[in-house]
């Protein structure tokens, strides 16, 4: 019988191994901190995007460490985690980060659409709130279905009706888009193809052609692709790429000879690592930029002033206000005050994240406050509802001169509602459905 | 002969009549179906140069080394991050060298130890390699993406405009592609033909008993081709990376080039070439001609046929003639 | 001393061809199952569970299918996620489409789909072998990934190529917390394993191993090729597509044709490899290392205290993994389950080897 003794005490010695790297540290229980979970991908296909918004966002968090002693003298904690833009590693990420800390995760930001579908239906047992901001599915704007889910600021619908009304106001009027062709340029994900509804949607009642043209992960391979535009020659081209896709697109359009000035990404195709290995060739492309463009402001200096002369950045300090950057910055800053309006409620101490959900559904940044963080002209005013979870989305546009975006003066996009509203509902329905979810009840939620 | 080939022949006809269908039916310009052409042609000059490292390897030392991709990669890495701090001519050289003493230390670490097993073994060790080099690379260089300067205008040219209606975008950077991977086929082929060191290369791929009975030092003649698989893999590299830029995503261009094998047959040197050249047109072809009829037809969310387009060719070439265009006829059939 | 088969004899023929004849084997395996029926849920937190003990079951099962047909038959095939998620896909549309039925049910027929899939693909198995099918088998897995991304009606429509569903509802017991799916996913290994067992030491599964072994030979006994190949890419790509079906439904939840891409296709191979080509116990230790293996390298320089940022972590992680594989390849070239059989052996004659 001791051969299965042996064999229990092994078993045991390697449970009790993994028990040890698995714990999360007792030492946490106590602690007046707040735990910000970071996903990020620092390697693989789409490093060159995934670094700087990492940088940004956690810089921002040791900017308010060092700044202002934490939130309202609750310490921030972060760690990261790298997914590789992967939804298995994404999900094993969350999973290990969502307990962690002394009240559990904040938020998720899980910058990948992949991720977010998969963590989607994980967050309603965990009760942790999903950021995407500018990203994410298009449907949780409904709060009353995707409880969690909070697609701040735009969604792809959002985007992809604020370049149709863009190109259109460039022909003279949605009437003129008749018979025009527009070509979509997409990463083969679910990323890529959210915004095909909506273009299809808008397609109808205006009366232009769909190209749809789907470039398979990672996007290095797109001849066939640019050959297909050459052939059907079409008015405009929205490119929905991530990572090297963009990069390579521009790249296709100049040996294609296609007009960079009638190309417009969607603002995650809009930043320093998609134009500059094209070198020249960018000149003229477009993107929409939403509320964070490139350049620096006020919470830049100090940026520089409490986190990089102190040498605790975590990037290069060259690369402080690129587009991506400032991004992340803008993530972390409206995931920050999310937990400042929660604490209004809850009182300064550790928040979890059924609480930071609270805030999050209570946002109210205005133009005073953003004025006052540094972050002015950066982001747009938000103000969130239990049943609206995405705060009005406005956009410009920006080009690339060469040498640096610049913001198109004069240029505010905003979605048409009337148009969005019901395909979120139609969708969010759908989703209830398929999942067997009882809506919230708002109204009785608020008494 | 035709009895025994009748498949193969056949095969052979319905792609020819593909290849010429859209013009035949007039639904394409020209024009257009020659810059079709030329950029299938393109696309199959690097899968060749990706294939030509697979099939050397093979040749000589029986691996299938699924780690080509990651060594044009690392190569492209490598001189593209030289290049920011020396000049490019500079920059190939120490990559050259750094090409060698990576496939040194492949052969006295992976190869060597794993001697005489399975093909399947070291098929896998390959794998391990390549996920070893990925890491490795991006350690060492970096994951950003990086850009290769050779010095040729990137914007394209407009030819024989007189004779086609539109007529034809040509870029310079591809001729230049196009004849630099000539001139390394040629040279491969002198090497091979004319030195003793191409010689006994040739004589180990026919039998590595017979080979190492008459003196030739396997193991030598092992890192020799490793080597000369770097190289290949290095100016694949350069070509591919100063086209779309330098960046971890390269390592996946050694999936098209294992169709490309197939087709050419595993141990041929111009059977890689003409198979790359040949995937490359049929998966261009295919994705422009076809796959908007396929779209049309079934209501699909897309095209993207050429995925497997490539693959599916291969597949059918197996079937009607397992040992390739240009493979040896001895083959393990069942 | 104590492992030691003196002085039990067999004298009947069921004995003799019960699947573990050794004592002290049978006490392990059932002390084993009652373990990980009894004491696991109660101890494991849910982290692990999610993170490595439900990928672990799932993959183990594909692997063992794999398995059967790599191992045993001696087919490669490098495209298996491909029935990975034909299972899934198959899962996803009869669950929605004939909401009537139990989803063991659906598990059962998405795994005939799966099984009549894997036959077609198997086809060229019968004129290639070796290197030259692992690449056919590429053309599977390119295929089925651009066939369950491009059709609409795969995907119900949804306008995003992902879909859902929702948590699985067994006459009227729920699986939806961590110890619920762990139950359920190991009574169904456990199920597949004992059918895997009989298969390979049956009728069946010696005209497997006689084809891999020699295949001119086998024919010349009297086994027919095509009967041989075709049973074992079909049942492996039963057991795959099964496999499929509960990683969408059970791991994942919601998933996109990415879910099953050619990393999937060569983690399971590297399982089998790894764990041991021809043996089923093999399945197991391959899938235990390929699942826990990255997220452990992942952690341990944070675990061990070490300032390392992450992208260098996971490069890190990318090396030792490569790493490590050539490195068991050159140690024990069959796998993870050799060393095992060595250990037993050597325990047979502990403490006197003489």
């Amino acid at each position: 019988m001791t051969i299965t003794f042996r064999k229990a005490v092994g078993a045991a010695a390697v449970g009790l191994a993994l028990a040890a790297t698995f714990a999360t540290s007792p030492a946490f229980a106590q602690a007046k901190e707040q735990f910000f979970p970071v996903l990020s991908y620092r390697t693989g296909a789409y490093a060159p995007n995934g670094v700087p918004f990492a940088n940004g966002y956690v810089d921002y968090l040791k900017l308010v460490n060092a700044r202002d002693g934490g939130i309202n003298g609750v310490k921030i904690t972060w760690e990261e985690c790298e997914t590789g833009y992967a939804t298995d590693r994404g999900v094993e990420c969350y999973e290990r980060l969502k307990g962690k800390g002394p009240t559990g995760a904040t938020a998720f930001h899980p910058l990948s659409t992949g991720i977010t579908f998969a963590v989607t239906d994980k967050a309603f047992t965990d009760k942790v709130p999903i950021i995407t901001f500018g990203y994410g599915r298009a449907d949780s704007v409904d709060g009353t279905v995707f409880a969690w889910n909070f697609p701040l600021g735009g969604t792809y619908w959002d985007a992809a009706d604020m370049l149709v009304q863009h190109v259109g106001k460039k022909e003279g009027g949605l009437a003129k888009l008749k018979g025009k062709k527009i070509a979509l340029v997409y990463h083969d994900s679910p990323y890529g193809k959210e915004p095909i509804a909506l273009l299809q949607e808008r397609a109808k009642m205006h009366g232009y052609e769909l190209l749809l043209l789907p470039v398979t992960h990672p996007g290095v391979e797109q001849k066939a692709t640019w050959l297909q535009i050459r052939q059907q020659r079409p008015d405009y081209v929205f490119l929905w790429g991530w990572g090297v896709m963009n990069s390579t697109a521009i790249k296709e359009a100049v040996a294609t000879a296609y007009p960079r000035e009638k190309m417009y990404g969607v603002w995650w195709s809009g930043a320093e690592p998609d134009v500059t290995p094209a070198g020249e060739g960018a000149k003229g492309y477009n993107s929409l930029t939403f509320m964070a463009p490139s350049g620096h402001g006020a919470v830049h200096k100090d940026m520089i002033k409490h986190v990089y002369d102190k040498g605790q950045g975590t990037g290069k300090k060259e690369d402080i206000g690129e587009v991506l950057y400032n991004r992340g910055m803008a993530g972390a800053f409206m995931t920050v005050e999310a937990v400042k309006r929660a604490q209004i409620k809850y009182g300064k101490k550790p928040l979890t994240g059924e609480q930071v959900r609270w805030g999050l559904e209570n946002l109210a940044i205005d133009a005073a406050l953003i004025k006052k963080m540094g972050f002015e002209g950066f982001m747009a005013p938000l103000s969130t509802s239990c049943v609206d979870h995405h705060g009005g989305a406005t956009a410009g546009i920006h080009t690339w001169d060469g040498k640096k975006w610049v913001v198109e003066k004069g240029t505010v996009l905003v979605a048409d509602s009337q148009i969005i509203k019901p395909m979120i509902k139609a969708s969010a329905d759908k989703y209830a459905q398929e999942k067997k979810i009882t809506k919230r009840d708002c109204a009785k939620e608020a008494g | 002969m035709i009895r025994q080939n009748g498949p193969f022949l056949a095969l052979c006809a319905v792609l020819l009549v593909g290849l010429i269908l859209p013009l035949a039916t007039g639904a394409t310009a020209v024009g257009f179906y020659v810059e079709v052409l030329l950029g299938g042609l393109m696309a199959g000059v690097l899968y060749s140069l990706v294939a030509l490292g697979f099939a050397l390897i093979f040749k000589a030392s029986g691996v299938f080394n699924f780690a080509q991709g990651a060594m044009v990669l690392f190569a492209a890495l490598a001189v593209a991050r030289l290049a920011e701090s020396m000049p490019l001519w500079a920059a190939i050289v120490i990559s050259i060298a750094i090409m060698i003493v990576l496939a040194w230390l492949i052969e006295r670490l992976v190869l060597r130890p794993l001697v005489n097993q399975e093909a399947i073994a070291l098929f896998m060790a390959t794998l391990g390699v390549t996920f070893f080099i990925d890491g490795l690379g991006q350690t060492i260089w970096g994951s950003d993406i990086y850009a290769i300067e050779l010095g040729i205008p990137k914007e394209p040219v407009m030819v024989l405009q007189g004779l086609f209606q539109g007529g034809i975008l040509v870029n310079k950077e591809d001729f230049v592609a196009a004849v630099v991977a000539a001139a390394l086929v040629v040279g491969l082929a002198l090497f091979f033909q004319k030195t003793p060191t191409g010689r006994a290369l040739r004589a180990v791929a026919d039998d590595h008993q017979a080979a190492q009975s008459i003196g030739i030092p396997l193991n030598r003649m092992w890192v020799i081709v490793w080597s000369v698989a770097g190289i290949v893999a290095l100016v694949a590299g350069v070509i591919w990376g100063s086209k779309l830029g330098v960046q971890f995503s390269l390592s996946q261009v050694a999936l098209k080039a294992l169709p490309v094998v197939i087709l050419g047959g595993f141990t041929s040197v111009p059977g890689a070439i003409i198979g790359g050249l040949i995937i490359g047109v049929g998966e261009k072809m295919a994705e422009v001609f076809l796959g908007p009829v396929l779209v049309r037809a079934f209501d699909l969310a897309g095209g993207g046929i050429e995925n497997w387009f490539a693959f599916m060719l291969a597949l059918l070439f197996l079937l009607v003639r397992p040992q390739g265009l240009f493979g040896e006829k001895h083959i393990d059939r069942v | 001393m104590l492992y030691r088969e003196n002085g039990q004899f067999k004298s009947t023929y069921a004995s003799d061809q019960q699947m573990l004849p050794i004592l002290q084997d049978r006490v392990f395996m059932l002390g084993l199952v009652a373990f990980a029926f009894l004491v696991v849920p109660f101890v494991v937190s849910d982290y692990v569970f999610l993170s490595l003990v439900i990928p672990f079951l799932i993959l183990a099962l594909a692997a063992l299918g794999l398995n059967l047909l790599v191992g045993y038959c001696g087919q490669i095939s490098i495209g298996h996620a491909a029935f990975m998620a034909v299972g899934a896909y198959a899962a996803y549309n009869l669950a929605l489409r004939v909401p009537q039925l139990n989803f063991l049910v659906v598990l059962v027929l998405a795994g005939l789909i799966a099984a009549a899939v894997g036959m077609v693909f198997g086809i060229p198995s019968l004129r290639i072998k070796g290197l030259y099918l692992a690449v056919a088998t590429l053309a599977a897995q390119f295929f089925m990934d651009w066939l369950f991304a491009r059709v609409k009606w795969f995907t119900n429509y949804a306008h995003s190529g992902s879909v859902q569903t929702a948590p699985l509802d067994l006459f009227g017991w729920v699986v939806d917390t961590p110890a619920r799916k762990y139950l359920f996913l190991l009574s169904i290994l456990i199920v597949f394993t004992l059918i895997a067992k009989n298969l390979v030491r049956g009728h069946i599964g010696r005209a497997w191993m006689a084809m891999r072994d020699m295949d001119v030979a086998a024919e010349v006994i009297g086994i027919r090729p095509v009967y041989a190949k075709l049973t074992a890419f079909a049942i492996s790509s039963f057991f795959v597509g099964v496999a499929g079906a509960l990683w969408g439904f059970v791991h994942l939840g919601s998933w996109e044709p990415l879910a099953f891409n050619l990393t999937l296709s060569l983690n399971l191979l590297f399982m089998v490899i790894i764990g041991g080509m021809g043996s089923l116990l093999g399945s197991y230790f391959g899938a235990a290392f390929i699942v826990i293996l990255p997220i452990v390298l992942n952690q341990v320089p944070a675990f061990l205290g070490v300032p390392i940022s992450t992208s260098m972590a996971s490069h890190l992680e990318f090396m030792i993994f490569g790493a490590l594989i050539v490195f068991f390849l050159i140690v024990e070239p069959h796998g993870l389950a050799r060393l095992w059989a060595i250990g037993k052996e050597k325990l047979r004659l502990w403490p006197f080897p003489h």
